[in-house]
Parts: C-alpha cells; sequence; structure tokens
C-alpha cells in the first residue's frame, strides 16, 4: 500500500494539491477568517477584564460598611447592593408572573394546537413584539400601563412604580419564553404524541401529560433565560420605575425603586454626567460586574437544559 | 342477549369514543390558550393604538418638520434630526465593522475551523456573549471606546464612533449565531460535490455554501440592524447626548468626533420630561423609531419566509 503511493508520480501529488498561489490563497484566506475569529474573542476577555478592575478599584475605593446600609444614593456615599437586588428580583418576578402563562401557553398552542396557517400568522405577531424597541415599552409602561391597569387595582401605587415596570418587563419577554419553550415542544418525537392518542387520550391530555412533561428540560431553560433578560432590562425600568436619584431598601411593588441595570442607567443620566476616577463612576463597573455574573450563571444554566432536551431526542 | 344488542353496543362504544358532550377540561384549556394568544395581540394593538392616538397629531401638524428640526426645550420647535442622523451614522457603522466580521467569524468557525476543544470554547463564548445585557456593552464602550477616543485627545471621547463601536460590539454574537445556523443548514452533500470536482475549500466556500446560505445570513443581519437601531441602554454610557445640543454648522469631521444622539435616546429624553407636549413629541418619536425598527423586523421575516428553504 504504502509502496503504490510512493511509485505514483510526483506531478499527481502536486496537482491535487494545487499550484503554489492557490495554496497561498487558501492559508492567507484561512489567516482572515481566523483573526476575525481572535477579534470576537477577545471582546468578550475585554468585557471581563474592563469590569474586573474597575470593580477592583471600586472596592478599594469604598468603604465596605456601605455596601450594606439603608438604601442606594450613590452621591451620598451610599451603595446598599441588597436594594438593587431586592429592586431586581421584585420586577423579575413581577415578569415572570405575566411571561410565564402566556409564554407557555402560547408555545403549547404553537406547538400542539395550531394548524401550519394559523401557525404562519400567529409566529409573526410573536416576532413583531420582539422587535419593540424597550424604550417604546418603558413609555407604554409610565403612561398606559401604570394609569390604566396597576393604578386602577391598586389606587395607592405612585405614577413611578415597580410593579408598572415589572409588567411591562414581562411583556418583553414573553415572545423569548414563547419561542425557546416551542422549541423544546417541538422536538418531541411525534412517536410519543402518536402513542398517547393511540391510547385514547385527548389532546389536552396528550399535551399537558406527555408533551409538556417530555419538554420540561427546555422549558426550564425559557423560564431561565426568561428570567436573566428580565434582569438585564434597563429602559422599561429607568423609565417606568422612577427612583432616579437612588432608592431606600424596601419591599414595595406598588413604590418606585430602582433595579441594578436602572441604577446604572441612572448614574450615567444624572445632571453631573459620571465623571472618571471617581467612586459613583467606579461604582457603575461593579454594578456591571454583578449583572454580568447573574446573567451569565443564569444563561450557562439555562443552556445545559437546552442541551438535554436536544440531546434526548 | 337479544337481537338489539349489536346496536346497543356500537352505541355505546360511539359514545365512550366521542365522550359525552364536551369535555370541560378540554374547553377551559382551549380557552385558556386563546386568552393567551389574544393578549398578546391585545398588548401589540393598545400599545400601536395609544402611541398613535398621541403622537399622530404632532406629526401631521409638524409634518416633515418633525423629521428636519434639532433638538430643542421648546415642544414646539423640537424635532428627531439628530436623532436620525446619528441613528443613522450608528447603522452604517454597525454594517462596516460587525456584518463582515461576523460573518467571517461565522465561516470559520463553520467551514474552516476543525472540532476541537477550542472552537468548542470559542462557540460557548459567542452564545454567552449573545445573553449579556445591552448595558454592559455600554459599559464596555465607555471603558474601552470612550476611553480610547479620550486618550487620543478627541474631545471627551463620547462621539458617534465610540457609540457605533459599542453597537458593533453588541450586534455581532448575534450575526456570528444566525450566520453559522444558516450555514449549517447548507446540506454537506453540497460541499461534498464541490471537493468532489476538485474546487477548494475557499472556492467551495464562497462559490457555494455562501450564495445557498444568503438568505439565513441576510435575515440575521436585519434583525441585528433593527436591534442596533432600537437599542438605548448602552448609548446612555457610550455617551450619546440626552437633552438638547447644537451640531451647528459642523462640517462631516466634526459631527464625527462631536456630541451625538440616536432616535432612541431622544425618545427616552422626551419621555422622562414632566411636560404634557414632550409626552406627545415622545409618541411621535416613537412612530418614527417603530416605522424604522418594525419595517426591518417586517424584512427579515418577510426574506426568511420568501427565501428560506429546507433541504
Amino acid at each position: 500500500m504504502a509502496q503504490a503511493v510512493s511509485q505514483t508520480p510526483p506531478s499527481i501529488g502536486t496537482s491535487l494539491r494545487g499550484s503554489r498561489g492557490r495554496r497561498r490563497r487558501e492559508s492567507a484566506i484561512n489567516g482572515i477568517l481566523l483573526a476575525g475569529t481572535l477579534i470576537s474573542v477577545l471582546i468578550s476577555v475585554g468585557i471581563v477584564l474592563a469590569l474586573l478592575f474597575q470593580a477592583i478599584e471600586f472596592l478599594r475605593l469604598v468603604d465596605w460598611n456601605s455596601l450594606l446600609t439603608i438604601g442606594w444614593y450613590p452621591r451620598r456615599g451610599l451603595y446598599d447592593i441588597p436594594t438593587l437586588l431586592l429592586g431586581s428580583a421584585i420586577v423579575t418576578l413581577i415578569a415572570m408572573i405575566v411571561a410565564t402563562p402566556v409564554g407557555l401557553l402560547s408555545a403549547i398552542y404553537l406547538s400542539e394546537y395550531a394548524s401550519p396557517r394559523t401557525r404562519s400568522i400567529i409566529k409573526p405577531i410573536l416576532e413583531v413584539l420582539a422587535g419593540i424597541p424597550s424604550v417604546v415599552l418603558g413609555f407604554f409602561a409610565l403612561y398606559w400601563i401604570n394609569p390604566n391597569i396597576v393604578q386602577l387595582i391598586f389606587p395607592s401605587a405612585g405614577a413611578f412604580n415597580m410593579t408598572a415596570a415589572g409588567i411591562a418587563v414581562g411583556i418583553l419577554v414573553i415572545p423569548l419564553v414563547a419561542s425557546v419553550a416551542e422549541d423544546a415542544m417541538r422536538a418531541v418525537p411525534r412517536s410519543l404524541r402518536e402513542a398517547s392518542y393511540g391510547l385514547g387520550s385527548r389532546r389536552i391530555t396528550t399535551s399537558l401529560r406527555v408533551v409538556f412533561p417530555a419538554a420540561i428540560s427546555g422549558i426550564v431553560a425559557a423560564l431561565i433565560l426568561g428570567i436573566s433578560r428580565g434582569i438585564g432590562e434597563t429602559m422599561v425600568v429607568a423609565i417606568a420605575a422612577g427612583g432616579t436619584g437612588g432608592a431606600l431598601r424596601a419591599i414595595d411593588p406598588l413604590g418606585a425603586g430602582q433595579t441594578i441595570t436602572a441604577a446604572m442607567a441612572s448614574l450615567a443620566t444624572g445632571s453631573d454626567q459620571v465623571q472618571g476616577g471617581q467612586a459613583p463612576y467606579l461604582s457603575l463597573f461593579f454594578l456591571g460586574l454583578v449583572l454580568f455574573v447573574m446573567t451569565l450563571l443564569l444563561n450557562v444554566v439555562g443552556d445545559v437544559f437546552v442541551r438535554r432536551t436536544r440531546q434526548r431526542y | 342477549m337479544t337481537a338489539s344488542s349489536p346496536t346497543v353496543a356500537s352505541g355505546a362504544v360511539r359514545r365512550s369514543l366521542t365522550g359525552h358532550g364536551p369535555h370541560w377540561p378540554s374547553v377551559v384549556f382551549q380557552g385558556l390558550l386563546a386568552f393567551s394568544l389574544l393578549f398578546t395581540l391585545l398588548v401589540l394593538l393598545i400599545l400601536l393604538l395609544d402611541i398613535f392616538s398621541r403622537g399622530l397629531p404632532v406629526l401631521g401638524q409638524r409634518g416633515i418638520g418633525f423629521l428636519t428640526s434639532s433638538l430643542s426645550s421648546n415642544p414646539a420647535l423640537a424635532g428627531v434630526a439628530q436623532g436620525l442622523w446619528g441613528s443613522f451614522a450608528l447603522a452604517i457603522m454597525v454594517a462596516v465593522l460587525a456584518f463582515p466580521l461576523g460573518i467571517a467569524t461565522a465561516v470559520y468557525l463553520e467551514e474552516y475551523a476543525s472540532e476541537s476543544v477550542l472552537t468548542r470554547i470559542i462557540n460557548i463564548n459567542i452564545r454567552n456573549l449573545a445573553g449579556v445585557p445591552s448595558i454592559v456593552y455600554g459599559l464596555l464602550g465607555l471603558a474601552i471606546f470612550v476611553g480610547a477616543f479620550k486618550a487620543l485627545g478627541v474631545g471627551n471621547g463620547r462621539n458617534v464612533l465610540a457609540g457605533g463601536l459599542t453597537m458593533s460590539v453588541l450586534v455581532l454574537p448575534i450575526v456570528i449565531i444566525t450566520a453559522s445556523e444558516a450555514l449549517r443548514a447548507v446540506p454537506g452533500t453540497i460541499r461534498e460535490a464541490g471537493y468532489g470536482v476538485g474546487a477548494s475549500r475557499w472556492e467551495v466556500t464562497s462559490r457555494l455554501v455562501l450564495p445557498a446560505a444568503v438568505p439565513g445570513i441576510l435575515t440575521g443581519i436585519v434583525l441585528s440592524l433593527s436591534r442596533a437601531l432600537g437599542e438605548t441602554a448602552p448609548l446612555i454610557l457610550a455617551g450619546a447626548v440626552l437633552g438638547s445640543f447644537s451640531s451647528g454648522n459642523a462640517d462631516i469631521l466634526g459631527q464625527l468626533f462631536g456630541p451625538y444622539t440616536a432616535l432612541p435616546m431622544v425618545v427616552f429624553n422626551w419621555t422622562k420630561q414632566p411636560q404634557q407636549d414632550f409626552r406627545q413629541l415622545a409618541a411621535a418619536g416613537i412612530i418614527v423609531l417603530l416605522a424604522v425598527t418594525l419595517a426591518a423586523n417586517g424584512l427579515a421575516i418577510y426574506l426568511r419566509n420568501r427565501y428560506g428553504r429546507t433541504w
């Protein structure tokens, strides 16, 4: 075998490899594409380093007691992190109360009930909703959802409150939850549905007792990714939840409040725009790091769940 | 027992197969499903109605002047011209920087790189980048791009170039992921046919695989453009001006290195103002913003439905 190869005239080997110019061009293109890929990787390293260094600088600069005080008032040197974590938790919880039922039911409908024709109408509607800029939802939350829904049910709610913001964030999250959950349910093999119908099950039983449990990993992933998206949402909360100057630590969904993201936005839009080198400026990066780590963890866990469904079927 | 028993039995069988009247849990469940879809539709409808009822009078009154006048503290004179210019400049930068880089990365990962631990890490890394909240990209823009322009002595560094770089980094993972999916959907047999007639890797990629993947790649590009046009949070940090400023009669260079804003920033600014007049202006601005972003989204959906194919 090896002899046969060595006996072939060398000219065939070179002509198979192509001319020198052609090989050179091939490797040049390989190099260009590799460089592009490396830039993309460098960006993520850049994000982490930029956040990390300035966050460490912040922790060196401030008194650590100021990280646990009565509220978040960066310009007065009060950096109470639990205030912001609570704010983010409240808004995200309200968002998921809205997005979980609507998103999952839409997913069940699209995957199990809709005819291809209905699907081709409903999918684009969800996609249009996903394409609405969040600043628009912020406007809607402040001037429509709050007066017409929140203040109607809870007359004590203020002009800015976290409930209205949470509902609007929920609306933003619906398309994401619906599409990830739908993908998971469509990945469930037909044979499972046919077995269920063969046993005489109704469509509701097949959907809820067979397809839904079979797709549970993907559904959990949809909710986790939805939470991650909700925590990272900035504009809606910055517009509708108020608390631009700061916020006291409190659990009051009907009051104004600040989330991690809104605190960052208001730090950057304050009348005295953030200046370099000071603690309030550096606190931006500390918050950014907290946010980055939280969403990264959620996304990684969500990804594990998504892949689990994909592997099973 | 009797002669009539077969008909009785078949009636019983039919009854037990079709059920005794409506099955109430099914009815309730289908009602819930319909409600969930109606909810989404209703939200979209109310949102559009609310915004149009507030904003259309302004647009009707001001006409084209709304699009051509600059920001102003006087609501009767304020317009979105600077926002439009800024958004346009950001879109151009994204198109020039993020699209080629993103597509090159996708081609490398899908067509060139061999399966290795490194490519797996890069893939995971890019997927995670897509999930990073947009405001974190704003921090990157503030720390790196604004910082770099400031260090180079270009004003205070808060210019549209820094904003465009930030937006490019923001949409890069989306471009890579959608382009990768489009490339992956091209069947291997097409590549094998190319190699079989002696084509090199680049010839197969550029003449066979990329043309076949164009609809998918285009859809991703349009979607990320719409994302870049609609994002506000990263621009707040990357130095877009919130409030009015004068571009004066600066030449194109002066505008590139001077203060800038973008359409969603203008909307954000007006939404924050307490006066009723600015609320109307914000709604009018939103109509312009929605026209731009929804047109892009609609185009993406159309491209996918029209040219998308499954092998």
